[in-house]
C-alpha cells in the first residue's frame, strides 16, 4: 500500500483544519479519551435535544493528522442524527476499520460514506488504528454517559 | 577503524531495507550474541549454582564470567558489586524499594530531574504513598540540559537520595554526573545514576565516578532482552535488605527464621535469565573489540553530521541543544505530528520512535505532547542519516510543507 492512500488530501485537510475543534456551549454529554502510548487526548462534547438528536458535536484535543481528521469528520457527520442512528454509524465505522471491506449502514449518505472510507487506509497500519478510533470510542462513552475515560490500551 | 563492516555483524541488516534509528529504545543484536544464546541452549544448558554436575558447574562459570566482564567494563572495584536484574527498571525499583524501606520516613525528599525516564520516577513515586516521601525535580534549562546549579538549588536538609540520568533519552544531554556526585557526597547524600543511554556509548568508570548506584539496560547495549545490571557499592548491598525472596538468595531457612546469602546472591532470587546473562558477555566483547574510544568517535561524527543536516532542513526543529550530547536526535516538524512522521518514514524502512519516549514530564515542560526521535547505534552510517533526511523531505512533501 502506498503511504499516500493513508494520507489522502481529505485527511490532510481535516487534520490541518479540524472542524468542530471547540467546546459546545451548554453541552449535555461529554467524555474523555486518551492514548497512553503517544499521550494524545480527546474530549468529545455533545448537545442533544429532547428527542435525543445531536444538535451540536465538538471536540478538544491534540493528536496526529489521522486522529484529528477522524474526530473532525466524525463530529461533522453525527450532527442532526439521533443517538440510535449515531450508535449505528459508530458500529459501522469501527467494523469497517476492523474487518469489513465497506460501510453498510443505510443511514449514511453516499458522500458521507466516501468521506469515512478515506480513513480506511489505517487498516494497513495496526499501530495507527487507535489514532483513527479514539474519538469514536470516546463518543460512545459520551452517549452512554458512562463517565469512563477511554483508554486505547484497554480497547483491544 | 572501518565502521562500514560493522553492519554486517548484525544479521537483521542483511536481507532488509532497514535504516534502524531506534537504538535508544532497543539496539539490534550482533551474530555473536545470537549464536551464544543458541549454543548455550543447544549444548551447555543447565541451571546455575544449584547442582554439582558438570553442566551446572560450566554454566555457573559462564554466568559468573559475565559478572566479571561487567565489572571490568564499568571498572567496579569488586565483582560482588554487580547484580543481575530483569532490566534497568527492576534495578531502580530494587534500590527505591529497599532503600525506601530501610531509610526513608515521612517528609524525606528524593531529588530527580525533569529529564528522567518514567522508570527513574515511578519507582520513587511509590514511596510517596508508602512513606510520605516528597519528590523534587531539578529543572531542565532551555538547551535541554540539567546543570549542577539546578541540582544544588533543590537540595535541602531533607534530601535523602539524588537519582539522575547519565544521558537523556530525549535531548541527548550528558549530565555532569561526577560533579553531581561530588556535590551530593559533600552533603552526605547517596546518588543513583540511570545509565541506560550511556552504557552502550560512553566509557564508564565506577571507581572514578564514585556514585552509589548505577543502572544498565542490556538490551540497549547490543545484548539480550530481559536483563539489566545494578551496580551498587558493596556497603549498600550489605546494608540494604533483600528485594525479592526465594531460592538462591538464602543462607539458611528454618521454620522460624531465614538468613540471607552472601553478595551478590542476596539480590538474585529465583532462576535468573541465565542464557541472556551468559550471552551478554558477547555484547561486552563486541564493544571491547571495537574499543570504546572508537565507538565514541564514530558516534560523535554521526551526531555532528546528523545535527548539521537536520538544522539545514527547514521546518525541522531539534529538541534541545546540549553542549555535551549523546547519540540522540529528537526533532519535530512544524505542522506534522510525530506519529505521522514515523509512519511515513517507516514506509522507506526508516525506523524511528515517535511519542513522549517515556518522558511525559519533560515533554510537558518543553510544551509538546510528543516528539520524533532518531537514535544512533554503532552500526549506523552517514548514509542512514542521509536517508533519514530525504524521508523527512518526503514527509514534508506529503504534508505540503516547504
Amino acid at each position: 500500500m502506498n503511504i499516500k492512500e493513508l494520507y489522502q488530501e481529505i485527511i490532510l485537510e481535516h487534520g490541518k483544519n479540524p472542524r468542530n475543534l471547540r467546546k459546545t456551549d451548554n453541552f449535555n454529554k461529554d467524555a474523555k479519551g486518551y492514548n497512553p502510548l503517544c499521550g494524545d487526548s480527546v474530549h468529545v462534547y455533545l448537545k442533544l435535544d429532547e428527542k435525543k438528536k445531536v444538535e451540536d458535536a465538538s471536540f478538544e484535543g491534540s493528536g496526529c493528522a489521522i486522529s484529528m481528521a477522524s474526530a473532525s469528520i466524525m463530529t461533522d457527520l453525527v450532527k442532526g442524527k439521533d443517538t440510535k442512528e449515531v450508535k449505528e454509524i459508530i458500529n459501522d465505522f469501527l467494523g469497517m476499520i476492523k474487518e469489513n471491506p465497506e460501510l453498510k449502514s443505510k443511514i449514511l449518505k453516499d458522500e458521507e460514506k466516501t468521506k469515512l472510507m478515506c480513513l480506511s487506509g489505517v487498516k494497513q497500519y495496526p499501530m495507527r488504528v487507535k489514532c483513527a478510533t479514539l474519538s469514536w470510542h470516546t463518543l460512545i462513552s459520551a452517549i452512554d454517559n458512562s463517565h469512563e475515560e477511554i483508554n486505547t490500551e484497554k480497547l483491544y | 577503524m572501518n565502521f562500514s563492516n560493522i553492519k554486517k555483524e548484525f544479521p537483521i541488516f542483511n536481507n532488509k531495507n532497514l535504516i534502524y534509528l531506534d537504538s535508544a529504545n532497543s539496539s539490534q543484536k550482533p551474530q555473536s550474541v545470537i549464536d551464544r544464546i543458541n549454543d548455550f541452549y543447544s549444548n551447555e544448558f543447565s541451571n546455575v549454582g544449584r547442582s554439582v554436575h558438570a553442566l551446572s558447574i560450566a554454566a555457573t562459570n559462564n554466568y559468573e564470567n559475565t559478572r566479571v566482564s561487567v565489572q571490568k567494563y564499568i571498572n567496579a572495584k569488586d565483582k560482588d558489586e554487580i547484580v543481575f536484574t530483569k532490566g534497568a527498571t527492576e534495578a531502580i525499583n530494587l534500590v527505591a524499594n529497599t532503600f525506601g524501606q530501610k531509610y526513608l520516613k515521612e517528609g524525606d525528599e528524593i531529588l530527580l530531574t525533569e529529564l528522567e525516564h518514567h522508570s527513574n520516577y515511578v519507582p520513587w513515586h511509590y514511596l510517596r504513598n508508602l512513606k510520605g516521601v516528597k519528590i523534587e525535580f531539578a529543572e531542565v534549562n532551555n538547551d535541554g540540559e540539567v546543570i549542577v546549579e539546578s541540582i544544588e538549588k533543590k537540595i535541602s536538609s531533607k534530601t535523602k537520595m539524588i537519582s539522575v540520568t547519565h544521558l537523556s533519552n530525549v535531548t541527548g544531554a550528558i549530565l555532569p554526573i561526577k560533579e553531581i556526585t561530588e556535590l551530593a557526597h559533600s552533603k552526605g547524600i547517596p546518588v543513583l545514576i540511570d545509565g541506560c543511554q550511556a552504557a552502550p556509548h560512553l566509557k564508564l568508570d565506577m571507581q572514578d565516578l564514585d556514585c552509589d548506584f548505577y543502572t544498565i539496560s542490556c538490551h540497549k547495549m547490543y545484548g539480550p532482552t530481559g536483563l539489566g545490571i545494578l551496580y551498587a557499592k558493596k556497603k549498600w548491598l550489605e546494608e540494604l535488605p533483600p528485594y525479592q525472596g526465594g531460592g538462591g538468595m538464602i543462607k539458611e531457612v528454618k521454620k522460624d527464621s531465614v538468613s540471607y546469602g552472601d553478595l551478590p546472591n542476596k539480590y538474585e532470587a529465583g532462576t535468573m535469565a541465565t542464557a541472556q546473562i551468559v550471552a551478554f558477555d558477547q555484547s561486552i566483547k563486541f564493544l571491547e573489540k571495537i574499543g570504546m574510544d572508537n565507538v565514541i568517535q564514530h558516534e560523535k561524527e554521526l551526531m555532528d553530521y546528523g545535527q548539521e543536516i537536520l538544522r539545514k532542513n527547514n521546518s525541522v526543529k531539534l529538541v534541545g541543544n546540549p553542549k555535551e550530547k549523546g547519540a540522540v536526535l529528537s526533532f519535530t516538524i512544524e505542522g506534522v505530528h510525530p506519529h505521522d512522521i514515523a509512519t511515513i518514514l517507516d514506509e522507506d524502512g526508516v525506523a524511528i520512535r515517535a511519542g513522549h519516549h517515556c518522558c511525559q514530564i519533560l515533554h510537558e515542560k518543553l510544551g509538546m505532547a510528543a516528539s520524533a526521535r532518531a537514535s544512533l547505534g554503532i552500526y549506523n552510517t552517514k548514509e542512514d542519516l542521509n536517508q533519514l533526511n530525504s524521508s523527512i523531505n518526503k514527509c514534508k512533501k506529503i504534508f505540503n510543507l516547504k
